[in-house]
């Protein structure tokens, strides 16, 4: 799952993935605004599942770790 | 069935650009452009919102070619007006000589166009002429308070104003469809004596789901494919919203009218101002919308 979790946000980000798995996405400026929808449409394509609109909130997706536990929980992994 | 007649706009006189506002939040005009597509934005000097709504009013009913006194119902929305109550509809209204003719504010910022003409046209038949006009003054908003480099890069004033009415007119009216959730009603909101409250990062990820859904939905009721669509008037928030929704949609970029560029974000007046600007070819055309609430909504109507 990380790697395909991992290729999924090389893909919507221009820099390189240097980050500790619990460090913020959004503060490193790994991901902004506009980033973020595609991250979130890219983890729904390789993961094939959906996430409800009520889940889209950025905490979810803002560390490496809590992206992880996300998708633990409710994706096909 | 309804109709939309005509549009207005007001936008004030002074332009402020990136550069101006660069200089005071530690940035550049390249990077204000490059995050929101827009280049300037007008402020008002000493003008109320109803001053803005006024003026957009009067210019609607100049094109509409109706007098403001065959005015059934007067829907009058704004995010950014100076007092509690009444809402700036009772002064628009006493400005345009109405003295026994309802009227409605919605206080509903940047969907507040989309709520109004979604609600005219479904009173149309019983108030007749209905004027919607959305009307904010954003700058008072944002320089109420230390300029925030988030959200004073984004927003501009103006006002636009719609008529519709059951008459046969320019734009049949089809459908439309309106949401609330209010879960997210944190994460965009303006408290009396306090800054404006943005989080973008979840406004965008929400509007970028439900702007495509919500037009999805509508063109799905009334069995049009989005391909068939003539053109997209949105509320103007960013370029780069505008540019995502058309790809989520699979239609052309070109498709989406916008005017961001000139006049910034002007919250629930954008819509109207840039269907004020707009002349689509025939065939269907969408209007859409999606702010704090977060409410959200899209319209269907056929240009003949």
């Amino acid at each position: 799952m990380r790697d395909r979790l991992l290729k999924v946000l090389q893909k919507v980000t221009t820099q390189p993935l240097n980050i500790g798995d619990e460090d913020s996405l959004f503060e490193s400026g790994l991901l902004d605004s506009f980033a973020l929808p595609d991250l979130v449409s890219g983890l729904e394509e390789e993961f094939s599942f959906k996430v409800p609109d009520s889940d889209l909130n950025p905490r979810k997706f803002d560390s490496i770790a809590r992206i992880e536990a996300y998708l633990s929980e409710h994706a096909k992994v | 069935m309804s109709y939309i007649h005509g549009f207005g706009a007001y936008l004030p006189e002074r332009v402020v650009t990136n550069a101006v506002l660069a200089s005071q939040l530690s940035c550049t005009a390249e990077w204000i452009e490059s995050v929101s597509g827009i280049r300037e934005r007008r402020w008002a000097g000493e003008e109320t919102v109803a001053d803005l709504a006024i003026l957009a009013a009067r210019d609607c009913l100049r094109r509409s070619g109706i007098e403001a006194s065959r005015l059934g119902l007067l829907i009058v929305s704004s995010g950014s007006a100076e007092r509690r109550f009444p809402g700036p509809g009772s002064t628009v209204a006493a400005a345009l000589g109405l003295n026994g003719t309802p009227v409605i504010d919605l206080p509903l910022a940047s969907a507040g166009s989309i709520f109004g003409l979604s609600l005219a046209s479904q009173l149309a038949a019983s108030y007749g002429e209905i004027m919607v006009v959305a009307a904010e003054k954003m700058s008072a908003v944002i320089q109420g308070a230390a300029l925030d480099r988030n959200t004073a890069i984004l927003f501009g004033d103006g006002a636009g104003a719609a008529l519709v009415s059951s008459r046969p007119g320019r734009f049949e009216v089809l459908d439309s469809v309106l949401h609330t959730d209010g879960g997210f009603r944190d994460d965009l909101a303006l408290d009396w004596g306090s800054p404006l409250r943005m989080n973008g990062l979840t406004v965008i990820l929400q509007a970028a789901r439900k702007l495509p859904a919500v037009i999805g939905e509508v063109l799905k009721r009334q069995n049009i494919p989005a391909a068939e669509v003539t053109q997209f008037v949105m509320h103007q928030a960013n370029q780069n919203l505008i540019t995502r929704v058309a790809k989520a949609l699979g239609v052309d970029a070109s498709l989406m009218f916008s005017n961001v560029s000139k006049y910034g974000n002007t919250s629930s007046a954008s819509m109207l101002i840039a269907a004020a600007e707009w002349e689509p070819s025939p065939g269907p055309v969408v209007f859409a919308g999606f702010g704090a609430g977060f409410n959200w909504g899209a319209l269907v109507a056929r240009r003949e």
